[in-house]
């Protein structure tokens, strides 16, 4: 199968899903007479039929990243999720240089670099957002800073 | 006369110490972003916009910065497509084909300063466009209806997805994903949640804002990991930098063609910066007595479709801001930060915020002179901002975007929704799904809805009537006829040769510097 025709597939249920959870739809008796479900049910059912032809007649296929670079993606995406996550626990500038580390050393296998790419990126973001710029970051964790 | 004294009240607004301020930082930034492989203009302000709410700029000062940057990034553009032959952005690919072989043949900096001046030009008359046709065009507005509106939303939509795609469906299919996204909240008229699945988080609708800076500066990381090592670029030494005065007079008249081309070509919702400098190429090349010169380094061919994309990108702010309809990617950016400062685009604006509107072109020009004097002896600077290796640029992109996420509501669940759309935004990339078509879904559901609820509420529920005016039914026509023409256009009309390059994303040539 090509990633269109999957695509496609995987776009048909979100659009059945859709339309199911837009029936669902609490009207109140004061409402239009089009109603909150009416474009839903619109833009649901452009969703199902273009999908439907994506699957009919798929472009040739993009080279999609081998398994390698997959793991490779995922690991940068799990970085990311712990990142979102970790930031309001711990501050902004040790999950800053540890996920910008990271990401650096993806990019570029030399610990050095990525190490200082990590610690430049994490403290000088936290100056340049929190003092000139004035945004209210917390830089360290503030079980440490109380 | 009317213009002049508007224009006053504009340049009151635009020439205070801080907007000047603001321009200056506005048109460096976005120069820089605009340089950057792959960061075109829309990521440019998406990763700004975040950072403009949490300053707390009010509506005249955001809207100065970024549309600098805006125009900013449009110079840029120019810069790395000539010292690299990879454009910085969609709209500076025509300018690899000409700007490319003059800087090999050792002229670099002429080609350099060409772009600048052309650009400067293109911008310059394009915001003298806006003065005097978006007055005049607000006031069609006024004649403009729910169902018209409703009409003119499916003009966008259908232009936008005709010309920027090569499938209709998966046009189509961009579209309706946006408009679906938009549903995601409390229903306005009956108060409703709707698709919220319960999360209290999912009331408030999905903001723009993570979807934007998602779509197009996350994804672009995840890009940029994957292509990494893959087509190395020889760059090209930059010579001494002066005026070649004797290209500039030699051009001055492709400069004004493509100006007029590049503004029609904006001015179509939907078509942008990249058709306005595609057209004012192709029809400098058919008119050329040297044909044959055109890609091997003609100044002609650099300086059309760099006044081209940047009178376009002038030209696309008239249906922004008359008619609440973006013309291109950037300029739905735009209306969706308008939108939110409370400031709704359209026939009112004009009377209503005239300091709002005056005070942008104002800053227009300002903006654009500022990068003329900016770009010709700072272009040592930008090019050199071309060998900051990838390993500190991507994190520092990555990092940025999250940050003004974050600094937005200071909850985890916008920074994982930011990656979510950062991963979808990957993924309909990948198939050649066009991703500009659901940020204007995003950002136009509501009023769609709304113009369509409120025109059936005018009628009764009579579906007849959103054809019932001249103006509807010539939309109708114009929406079908975007979305079908390309179909049959797209055989006759086969692109020129491509650059080498064609590589859209930042990624290609950075990787391999380190």
């Amino acid at each position: 199968m090509r990633g269109d025709q999957i695509f496609g597939l995987v776009m048909i249920f979100a659009a059945l899903g859709y339309l199911f959870s837009a029936a669902g739809i609490e009207t109140s008796f004061l409402s239009d007479p089009v109603g909150p479900r009416v474009f839903p049910y619109i833009v649901g059912g452009v969703i199902l039929v273009s999908s439907v032809v994506m699957i009919l007649q798929p472009d040739p296929d993009a080279a999609w990243p081998g398994r390698a670079m997959l793991a490779k993606l995922a690991l940068t995406l799990v970085v990311m999720v712990v990142y979102a996550v970790s930031v309001p626990r711990f501050g902004f500038v040790l999950p800053t240089v540890i996920a910008s580390a990271i990401l650096s050393y993806q990019i570029s296998p030399r610990p050095g670099p990525a190490v200082l790419t990590g610690l430049g990126l994490g403290v000088g973001l936290f100056v340049i957002f929190k003092y000139a710029l004035g945004l209210g970051l917390i830089g360290l964790p503030p079980a440490i800073t109380g | 006369m009317d213009i002049l004294s508007n224009l006053a009240l504009g340049f009151s607004v635009a020439l205070t110490p801080t907007t000047f301020l603001l321009a200056l930082v506005g048109c460096f930034l976005g120069t820089i972003i605009g340089v950057l492989p792959g960061l075109g203009p829309a990521n440019g302000i998406a990763l700004l916009i975040p950072i403009c709410f949490t300053l707390g700029f009010d509506a005249v000062s955001a809207l100065i910065l970024l549309t600098s940057v805006y125009y900013g990034s449009m110079y840029g553009g120019g810069i790395s497509s000539i010292m690299l032959n990879i454009p910085g952005d969609e709209p500076a690919m025509m300018t690899t084909l000409d700007g490319y072989p003059m800087a090999k043949q050792g002229r670099a900096g002429d080609a350099l300063v060409i772009s600048a001046v052309s650009s400067f030009v293109g911008a310059f008359l394009a915001t003298v466009g806006v003065a005097f046709l978006a007055p005049l065009l607000s006031r069609v507005a006024y004649q403009f209806g729910p169902a018209e509106y409703f009409a003119l939303y499916l003009v966008a939509f259908c232009t936008l997805g005709g010309i920027s795609s090569k499938n209709q469906a998966k046009a189509a299919l961009a579209a309706a994903l946006g408009l679906a996204i938009a549903m995601i909240g409390l229903d306005e008229t009956t108060g409703m949640p709707r698709f919220t699945f319960g999360n209290l988080h999912l009331h408030d609708g999905i903001d723009f804002l993570v979807a934007i800076v998602g779509l197009f500066a996350l994804a672009e990381v995840f890009f940029f990991i994957e292509s990494q090592g893959k087509d190395s670029a020889i760059g090209v030494k930059l010579g001494k930098v002066r005026m070649p005065w004797r290209d500039l007079i030699a051009c001055r008249w492709t400069m004004l063609r493509a100006t007029v081309i590049g503004f029609f070509a904006g001015i179509l919702p939907g078509a942008g910066a990249s058709l306005g400098s595609f057209l004012a190429y192709i029809s400098e090349k058919a008119i050329a007595k040297d044909k044959s010169t055109f890609g091997t380094g003609n100044p002609r061919g650099l300086a059309a479709p760099e006044a081209g994309n940047n009178a376009a990108a002038g030209g696309a702010l008239v249906p922004m801001l008359t008619l609440g309809v973006p013309g291109s990617g950037t300029t739905a950016v735009l209306l969706a930060m308008l939108l939110t400062l409370n400031i709704t685009p359209g026939p009112l604006l004009f009377s209503e915020r005239p300091d709002v509107v005056w005070g942008l072109i104002a800053s227009l020009f300002i903006g654009n002179v500022m990068l003329l004097v900016l770009n010709v002896p700072m272009v040592r600077v930008f090019v050199y901002i071309l060998s900051v290796p990838g390993y500190i640029l991507l994190p520092g992109i990555t990092m940025v975007a999250f940050v003004g996420i974050y600094s937005l509501t200071g909850s985890s669940f916008d920074m994982l929704m930011t990656l979510a759309f950062g991963v979808l935004g990957y993924v309909l990339r990948k198939l050649d799904i066009p991703t500009v078509p659901v940020i204007l879904g995003i950002v136009l559901g509501d009023q769609m809805e709304e113009g369509l609820r409120r025109a059936m509420v005018l009628s009764d529920g009579d579906w007849t009537y959103l054809f019932s005016s001249g103006i509807a039914i010539g939309l109708w026509v114009v929406a079908i006829a975007g979305f079908v023409a390309p179909i049959f256009l797209r055989r006759l009309l086969a692109k020129p040769d491509t650059p080498a390059y064609r590589v859209e994303h930042m990624a290609d040539h950075i990787a391999d510097r380190d």
